[in-house]
């Protein structure tokens, strides 16, 4: 048995974030990912879970506590970190093998290493023969391949990936499912996944961080004991449908903790309206 | 192929129809042809002064393209500076929209006093009237990039220089066509109507505007009818060269700009 050294890709120390004056996104997180891990976060809208990934790519800044990626800010970690969109983000203006091609050529690799990687990654996400098609031609999952083959062009340590399949249909989006997992097996990279979809984070994770609302802060992590590698099969087996079942009422609990919030502000309200009034 | 037959040919029945018309008023209300030539008289006008035509067609042409081509330039390097920041666009925003709404026939005499008649000043005038939709649409195809792509971009430490000609320019091509086919039909009117104020300085020659001028005061109308006609052939032709350019370079991707399918 070989031992690995475990160290933290991602760590947020007591981070919390809020836009201006607005209302609080995050409050205290503390959250360590370790490398090879495959987090998904999940929870009620608006409990930001997006924030999360804006934090990790640094194209946010947290308003109190730290982030490391890789022992680095964010900012510097950024090379060798990955942003997956939930639209496919493609420039409509170049072919699929130009848009796979975009991030190395951002980051200056020269022409022949570019066609090379471009190439491979085609094949590899099974897009050879529409190399040359332009984005309006795809449907959504052959876009979304395009966006994962141009995130892993750059061999990305760490994957941050933010309701990637939200908008296909569930066809496309469990056999894409299924596609990351073997992608991940491949290279070998961490990711952060943000989902709605129950199903998807325990079929894809390693473990599972339910956010709860208001402000958006960890409710629980629940660790998903499936079995590796993953295949379709797994959908269908009792193990699954019982954690599946285990998350979505931890998120029902995640959701009352908002309603419960709410309606502990309403007494307080009237609690002060009350008192206001007997001391008039 | 055939449908596009149909459409020629319906479109031709509809010019025949509007031209029986014309011969009809003319019979019926026996109007005088200083008043109103045949359509024969001004196809007669059409093949005897068609040399002096094509030298107007081609002076109004050269000063409109040239007002055009001018205007695409600054525009876009306007666009850019506009583009820049929130401030800069506030701040310099309102003297577009001056550009826009000044009557060009207002200003046509200052420049007419300043840069003399002639050419010069009527491509002048043809630049000033068709510069405000060209900074407009181009400022807006620079600056509404998706936020997304911009992450991405940033995502891979991407260079300002590389966001403004990887991202922000080709996203912008489309509105800057939208911007070039509104600019080149009114470059067309700028030319005429600069024409109009400062005629030409070629002697014995002006274009369609200072020979529309030289017409009605000869009451020569069936060369007056023949010269509009030459100003909307001026005008389509205009169009359909900023339409051919605009499916050039984007009809692979964009979706406005697909081969029209007649109906």
């Amino acid at each position: 048995m070989t031992i690995e050294v475990i160290a933290p890709e991602v760590e947020f120390a007591g981070v919390t974030k809020r836009y201006g004056n607005g209302p609080t996104i995050l409050e205290g997180v503390n959250l360590e990912i370790l490398k090879g891990e495959f987090v998904s976060i999940i929870g009620p809208s608006g409990c930001g879970k997006s924030t999360v990934l804006k934090l990790i790519s640094g194209l946010t800044m947290p308003s109190a506590g730290t982030i490391c990626v890789d022992g680095m800010t964010p900012k510097n970690a950024r090379e060798t970190v990955s942003y997956i969109f939930q639209d496919a983000t493609l420039l409509p203006w170049r072919t699929v093998r130009r848009n796979v091609a975009l991030a190395l050529e951002l980051e200056g690799a020269p022409t022949d290493r570019r066609e090379e990687k471009t190439g491979a990654l085609l094949d590899l996400v099974g897009l050879r023969a529409v190399a040359d098609a332009y984005p309006r031609e795809l449907s959504g999952g052959m876009k979304m391949r395009v966006s994962i083959a141009r995130a892993l062009a750059t061999n990305p340590r760490l994957l941050l990936m933010d309701e990637p399949f939200a908008a296909l249909d569930e066809m496309s989006r469990d056999r894409l499912n299924e596609e990351i997992l073997r992608l991940r097996t491949e290279q070998n990279w961490t990711a952060v996944f943000v989902t709605h979809s129950v199903a998807e984070a325990v079929f894809l994770s390693t473990r599972i961080v339910v956010l709860a609302p208001n402000p958006g802060r960890i409710y629980a992590v629940l660790p998903v004991d499936l079995p590796q590698p993953r295949t379709g099969a797994l959908r269908t087996a009792p193990e699954f449908d019982a954690l599946v079942g285990k998350v979505a009422h931890t998120l029902r609990e995640a959701r009352s903790q908002e309603q419960r919030a709410e309606a502990k502000l309403d007494q307080e309200k009237r609690d002060e309206a009350s008192s206001m009034r007997r001391a008039r | 192929m055939k449908q596009r037959v149909i459409t020629l040919a319906s479109a031709s029945a509809v010019l025949a129809a509007l031209l029986v018309l014309w011969q009809l008023v003319l019979w019926i209300f026996r109007v005088p042809p200083f008043m109103l030539p045949s359509p024969w008289a001004v196809a007669q006008a059409v093949g005897a002064r068609l040399p002096s035509l094509a030298i107007a067609f081609a002076i109004t042409g050269e000063e409109a393209l040239g007002g055009l081509l001018a205007s695409i330039v600054a525009g876009v390097a306007i666009a850019l500076i506009f583009a820049q920041s929130r401030w800069v666009r506030r701040m310099l925003y309102p003297y577009t929209l001056l550009l826009q709404t000044v009557p060009i026939v207002a200003i046509a005499p200052l420049i007419l006093m300043w840069v003399g008649a002639g050419t010069a000043s009527v491509t002048l005038i043809a630049f000033i009237i068709s510069l405000a939709p060209i900074i407009a649409n181009t400022t807006q195809g620079l600056v509404s990039v998706e936020e997304n792509m911009v992450h991405l971009f940033l995502m891979h430490n991407a260079s300002p220089a590389q966001l403004l000609f990887k991202l922000r320019l080709p996203h912008a091509v489309p509105a800057l066509f939208v911007g070039i086919r509104i600019a080149s039909g009114i470059s067309v009117i700028g030319a005429i109507t600069g024409e109009l104020y400062a005629g030409s300085s070629r002697v014995g020659e002006g274009g369609l505007g200072y020979s529309i001028l030289y017409a009605s005061s000869q009451l020569q109308t069936d060369y007056l009818f023949a010269l509009v006609l030459a100003a909307t052939v001026l005008g389509f032709s205009f169009f359909f060269l900023v339409t051919f350019f605009e499916w050039y370079f984007l009809h692979r991707w964009h979706e406005s700009a697909r081969t029209p399918e007649v109906e």
